[in-house]
């Protein structure tokens, strides 16, 4: 295929275009994921969960049926409410900071995606061998530390709201935010400092690069192809615990906590304010499934032991076409889906399956259990890396 | 372009550092300074030092002001009235502003640099190494001085915000 047409644009430009791109597939996808959460929900609890909607005028189609009972006509009609209806401002709320909030909440949730790569694909050099290019927004030795950066600024959403409503109960859910997300932002970033320790072997380039992890995950032999999953199940213990946390889902979901908090930080809002709160909830988790498929999963390798570019070949014995890069890009970011959409699988399951922690657990769980096994972890693995690379150097 | 901005951020920092003096609320103080820092983040990546401004995003804008408005909120600061300036302070003042003048003056007229600095050395691979390795040769003495400092600090916090119900037991 000939995409000169597309290279030919200016760089701004394709870049612009790139970037939206990537905002469309997030964004519905963010909003996709709360009838995901309805039908787990209801699956669990032994419901149906939303089948009835559906627009009259569409009824009479044969088979759309099957649309309504998966409920997709029920987000449809969820999104143009938060669309249209009407949206309040109540009397006693600092305005500007109150319309701020959720502005600023999707910021870091849509930005932090630049930084994720979602697939590989094959070049080939002038000469004539094969290079592996990630499929990314922007490419940068920094990748993981970015993410983390961009990523820390969510909490400012919270804190704001909160702040902003100028009530009790939101007010006490931004208070638990800031405490919160800090508490649990240092085991996160402790749990795979061991990950890093074994990509930056000895003599290796220094690099915090996701690409880099799945491609040191992606290498021949059994050390080679592993999953960091099975090298390290605690770091990836530690890091799921962290990101729930991070991600103020249950059974974290302190700042929220409905039961204790009425609605927490968002209690003061409605309407549209209040969809942008949840969609960028919705969006750090995709790309924090994202970034733990990358770091413990292996990335786009479909299975452990078989990475994505041994697979490509084989599947090219078969169908000369799939090893053409736009097929091995596609085929590349379905595996990634695939391991993102367990994720988030996941991360409803638990939600519907534990009850909510109390907030001194929650501290006490972070500062007192989390960060020390994260650190222990660190230096277990600093001393094992250390001895693997004296007395083993070439396994 | 990066000429553009590089006066963008400047001014947005200057701006944001101004609003956090000026603010009467603590808390649009706090997020005056967040933008402040954002904005030397900026101007931290138009001098290719991409590792700073990630470092500073994460650990100042992203966890530091995230305190500092968690401490606000806390002790639920309304801002209040500011004590009027006493003729000592007029005077302190002043001088202050004048020697910072003054420091500015001669640093602009007289200063240069005589090799790249090293914060200006691009993260790109290697170069992350090469900051690793002069973290733990060349200022491996300042690195353990600072974190010796940040022990003292939290270990003087712990004791003075911690109440010693029986003393007896620490003796």
């Amino acid at each position: 295929m000939d995409f000169s047409l597309y290279f030919d644009l200016p760089l701004w430009f394709r870049l612009v275009l790139q970037g939206t791109i990537v905002i469309l597939v997030l964004f519905p996808l963010a909003a996709a994921c709360s009838m995901a959460e309805r039908k787990i929900s209801a699956w669990i609890q032994g419901r149906p969960g939303p089948n009835r909607t559906i627009p009259p005028f569409l009824a009479w189609i044969p088979g759309i049926n099957i649309i309504r009972n998966l409920g997709l006509f029920q987000l449809a009609a969820d999104g143009g409410k938060f669309t249209f209806k009407e949206d309040p401002v109540p009397g006693n709320v600092n305005k500007f900071y109150f319309i701020l909030a959720p502005i600023l909440s999707m910021i870091p949730a849509l930005s932090t995606i630049s930084f994720v790569p979602f697939g590989a694909y094959f070049t080939t050099l002038a000469d004539g061998t094969k290079h592996l290019v990630p499929i990314m927004l922007a490419r940068t030795d920094l990748g993981l530390l970015a993410v983390f950066a961009v990523s820390s600024l969510g909490v400012y959403s919270l804190i704001l709201a909160g702040w902003a409503s100028n009530s009790k109960y939101p007010f006490l859910g931004g208070v638990r935010a800031s405490a919160q997300l800090i508490s649990y932002e240092l085991s996160m970033t402790l749990s795979i400092l061991p990950v890093f320790l074994w990509v930056n072997a000895p003599g290796g380039e220094g690099t915090l690069s996701l690409f880099d992890v799945v491609q040191t995950q992606s290498q021949p032999g059994f050390l080679g192809g592993m999953w960091y999953i099975f090298l390290m199940p605690v770091s990836a213990f530690v890091f799921l615990v962290a990101l729930f946390a991070e991600t103020n889902r249950q059974p974290f979901d302190m700042p929220e906590s409905e039961s204790d908090l009425v609605g927490g930080f968002h209690t003061e809002y409605g309407a549209f304010k209040w969809s942008l709160f949840f969609v960028a909830e919705y969006a750090h988790m995709i790309v924090g499934s994202g970034i733990f498929c990358l770091l413990f999963l292996g990335g786009w390798n479909p299975l452990p032991w078989v990475s994505l570019g041994s697979f490509i070949n084989l599947a090219a014995g078969v169908l000369p076409c799939v090893a053409s890069p736009l097929f091995m890009g596609v085929i590349g970011i379905t595996f990634f889906l695939l391991k993102v959409g367990f994720f988030i699988f996941f991360f409803m399951w638990v939600r519907w399956t534990l009850p909510r922690f109390r907030y001194d657990q929650v501290m006490n769980l972070g500062w007192k259990k989390l960060l020390p096994i994260s650190i222990a972890n660190l230096i277990f693995y600093a001393v094992a890396i250390a001895v693997k690379d004296l007395c083993f150097p070439n396994l | 372009m990066s000429d553009t901005l590089f006066h963008l951020f400047a001014v947005l920092t200057v701006a944001c550092a101004l609003g956090v003096v000026l603010n009467k609320n603590a808390v649009a103080s706090a997020l005056c300074l967040l933008v402040c820092l954002t904005g030397i983040a900026g101007l931290f990546v138009l001098l290719d030092a991409f590792l700073l401004a990630v470092l500073t995003v994460f650990v100042y804008a992203g966890a530091v002001v995230a305190l500092f408005l968690f401490i606000i909120m806390l002790l639920d600061m309304q801002g209040g009235n500011r004590k009027p300036f006493t003729k000592s302070s007029i005077v302190a003042g002043a001088a202050a502003a004048g020697l910072l003048c003054t420091g500015l003056y001669s640093f602009l007229v007289r200063g240069h640099i005589e090799s790249p600095v090293l914060a200006t050395t691009k993260v790109g691979g290697s170069s992350l190494r090469a900051y690793a390795e002069l973290l733990f040769t060349t200022y491996l003495l300042p690195v353990q001085i600072v974190g010796f400092l940040l022990l003292i600090a939290m270990l003087g916090v712990i004791v003075l915000s911690k109440k010693f119900e029986n003393l007896e037991d620490i003796k």
